[in-house]
């Protein structure tokens, strides 16, 4: 990440930290549901745009997360315990998945992916006596820090900025480390990878285990922030939204899940105007937008870098020539 | 026993319908490396198409004919033209994150702009009852299954006995040497949207009189599809039935003797078995991978 990526990324952080203030209950409401999101789709990001892996049954996670934390909470156990154990089951559970995925590739990836979101997700709808089937579990608590309550919707929304930015630095780390290295060697070739001496398997199983960890963290999040869950938020066609998210935000670029949690979270909420054709029109919207940028919203520097460089070289080229002909 | 043989038969019927968008799916993949992911909303579309022309009076037979033709116009050339030919060189993720984008604008499109209900379809092949040997058969579902079967054989044959069909493949295994030989690429690639279209519209009129047109129908079905290609081998046509009835017959047989409330979770079972021990289908070929 550049500098002037550092800078802007700042000067958001700030600006989040001073938005509430100007926001009704429902603006924080959203603003943190983003944020969550951010979360979740950071894990993803590390899968799918860093590793290379292609999956497709994140939400899935997020589920396992919210679910695991809701049952535990319910059972009276402590918030700041059921975060970790939350975060410990889906990192356990990205790993079991891990293998198939070290069986099959691409777009077959995809699909067992797929399949198992909607294994987890029939779990939750029909195993009444664990997850409420589709009544669901409602009165999930928010916590405590410190003595302090984060029932009031701002406090949980630094609550949630202060999560994000911790996981942020986290993954930032990551990505800087010879595991990071490793990833995106493995997402470029895994055969190059494999004769550099990058154990394949194990990168492979990590990528999937640390992204089901980030969305697990995720989940815990949204179950405290909505206070109900049922299975509907962890279907496959949320776990395809998450997928848009990574993509259409910037596969493999640091604040990509940041732009494409927005697009995913806000850009709906924003086109409410349109009414019903609301989601007409954000589907044509995110057609357009890959046609237009494939490789995601985070692309557009690159790309206006390619093109100063390209118009920088043909005028050099231009001069050149001017120069030789001026010689002969 | 009666029992039996009769989800089998009407499960044949339903995965016949699942194999003909199956199949679509293979074709596209085979040709371009495209995963298209509003299958089902390629299926929705022609249904509503031919309801329109039937409100403005059309017979069945017509309004199939003319929603044919917007079909191929539509699913087919403006898809690959507007869509997939700008991504190709992008590989497999904008393309599949285009697509769906397209089926949700396709659903809420339908949704917004003409219903949310689920309206009515004619059966093309009327709605006698055969009762043989205690078995109770319809003559929509026997339809349903022999025009799918046909279907699939007809492409099947398409695809191995004509010069055009030979010459797609060729284009499926490698562009490359293909051009060398003098094939127009680009046009057998359309060839295989448009033919993709074509199965859409055949499958939606056969799949509307029993699933009801809905704006949303499509999801169920590409679902399905998608099981039903991999189980089947997503590079093989002819496992795209094959994956197809074996969903269909799997979920019948599950409603009845397991439970409905998992009825969904035996076509994932099949397919997560397959995927496990034979994940290039149960039909397929390896594909080889690129350095």
């Amino acid at each position: 990440m550049k500098r002037i990526s550092i800078i802007v990324a700042l000067i958001a952080a700030l600006g989040l930290l001073i938005a509430p203030q100007f926001l009704k209950s429902y603006g924080v409401y959203l603003l943190t549901y983003w944020l969550i999101f951010v979360i979740a789709i950071m894990g993803l990001n590390l899968t799918v745009g860093y590793a290379g892996q292609k999956s497709l049954g994140h939400a899935a996670f997020f589920g396992i997360g919210a679910y695991t934390a809701a049952i535990l909470m319910k059972a009276g156990v402590s918030f700041w315990f059921s975060l970790p154990v939350a975060a410990l089951i889906c990192f356990g559970v990205g790993l079991i998945l891990g293998f198939p995925a070290l069986r099959v590739q691409t777009i077959y990836l995809a699909f067992a992916t797929l399949g198992f979101n909607t294994a987890v997700w029939l779990v939750m709808r029909n195993e009444e006596w664990l997850t409420g089937g589709t009544f669901g579990i409602n009165n999930i608590p928010r916590p405590e820090l410190l003595g302090w309550s984060l029932e009031n919707n701002r406090y949980y929304f630094y609550f949630t900025l202060a999560v994000t930015l911790l996981l942020a630095w986290l993954q930032w780390r990551l990505l800087r480390s010879p595991w990071g290295k490793a990833f995106m060697a493995l997402r470029d070739n895994p055969i190059r990878a494999e004769s550099l001496g990058v154990h394949i398997r194990n990168y492979t199983l990590l990528s999937f285990a640390i992204g089901a960890a980030y969305a697990g963290v995720a989940g815990v999040l949204f179950a405290s922030l909505v206070q109900f869950i049922e299975p509907a938020p962890f279907t496959v066609g949320a776990s395809i939204m998450m997928y848009l998210m990574v993509v259409v935000g910037g596969p493999g670029y640091f604040l990509g899940p940041v732009v494409g949690a927005a697009v995913g979270v806000l850009l709906p909420e924003w086109l409410r105007f349109a009414q019903a054709w609301y989601l007409f029109v954000f589907g044509a919207a995110v057609v357009l937008m890959m046609i237009w940028l494939p490789d995601g919203l985070l692309s557009i520097p690159d790309r206006i870098r390619a093109r100063r460089q390209a118009r920088a070289a043909s005028a050099a080229r231009a001069r050149a020539a001017a120069a030789q002909g001026g010689q002969a | 026993m009666t029992d039996f043989l009769q989800l089998l038969i009407s499960g044949l019927a339903t995965g016949a319908i699942y194999g003909l968008a199956a199949l679509g799916f293979t074709l596209l993949w085979q040709a371009s490396g495209t995963i298209n992911f509003a299958q089902g909303e390629f299926v929705m579309l022609p249904a509503f198409v031919m309801l329109g022309f039937m409100a403005l009076g059309a017979p069945l037979w017509l309004g199939f004919v003319l929603a044919a033709g917007v079909s191929v116009l539509v699913l087919g050339w403006a898809f690959k033209r507007g869509v997939v030919d700008p991504l190709f060189k992008y590989g497999m993720m904008p393309i599949v994150v285009a697509t769906i984008g397209l089926a949700i604008t396709l659903s809420n499109g339908i949704r917004a702009g003409y219903s949310a209900e689920a309206h009515p379809f004619p059966n093309p092949f009327g709605d006698h009852v055969f009762n043989i040997a205690g078995v109770t058969i319809t003559s929509g579902g026997v339809g349903t299954l022999l025009t799918a079967l046909a279907l699939v054989f007809a492409t099947q044959a398409f695809m191995t006995r004509t010069v055009t069909g030979r010459a797609m493949q060729a284009v499926a295994q490698n562009a490359e040497s293909a051009t060398v030989l003098g094939i127009n690429v680009p046009r057998m690639i359309f060839y295989a949207f448009a033919i993709n279209a074509l199965l859409a519209c055949a499958a939606a009129l056969l799949v509307t009189p029993t699933y009801l047109a809905k704006f949303d129908m499509g999801e169920g079905l590409g679902t399905k599809a998608f099981f039903a290609a991999i189980i089947g081998g997503f590079n093989n046509s002819r496992g795209a039935l094959l994956g197809g009835l074996i969903v269909g017959v799997a979920e019948n047989l599950a409603a009845a003797y397991v439970s409905p409330a998992y009825k969904d979770a035996v076509a994932l079972m099949i397919f997560m078995v397959v995927i496990l021990f034979k994940p290039q289908g149960l039909l397929g070929k390896k594909e080889e991978r690129k350095v």
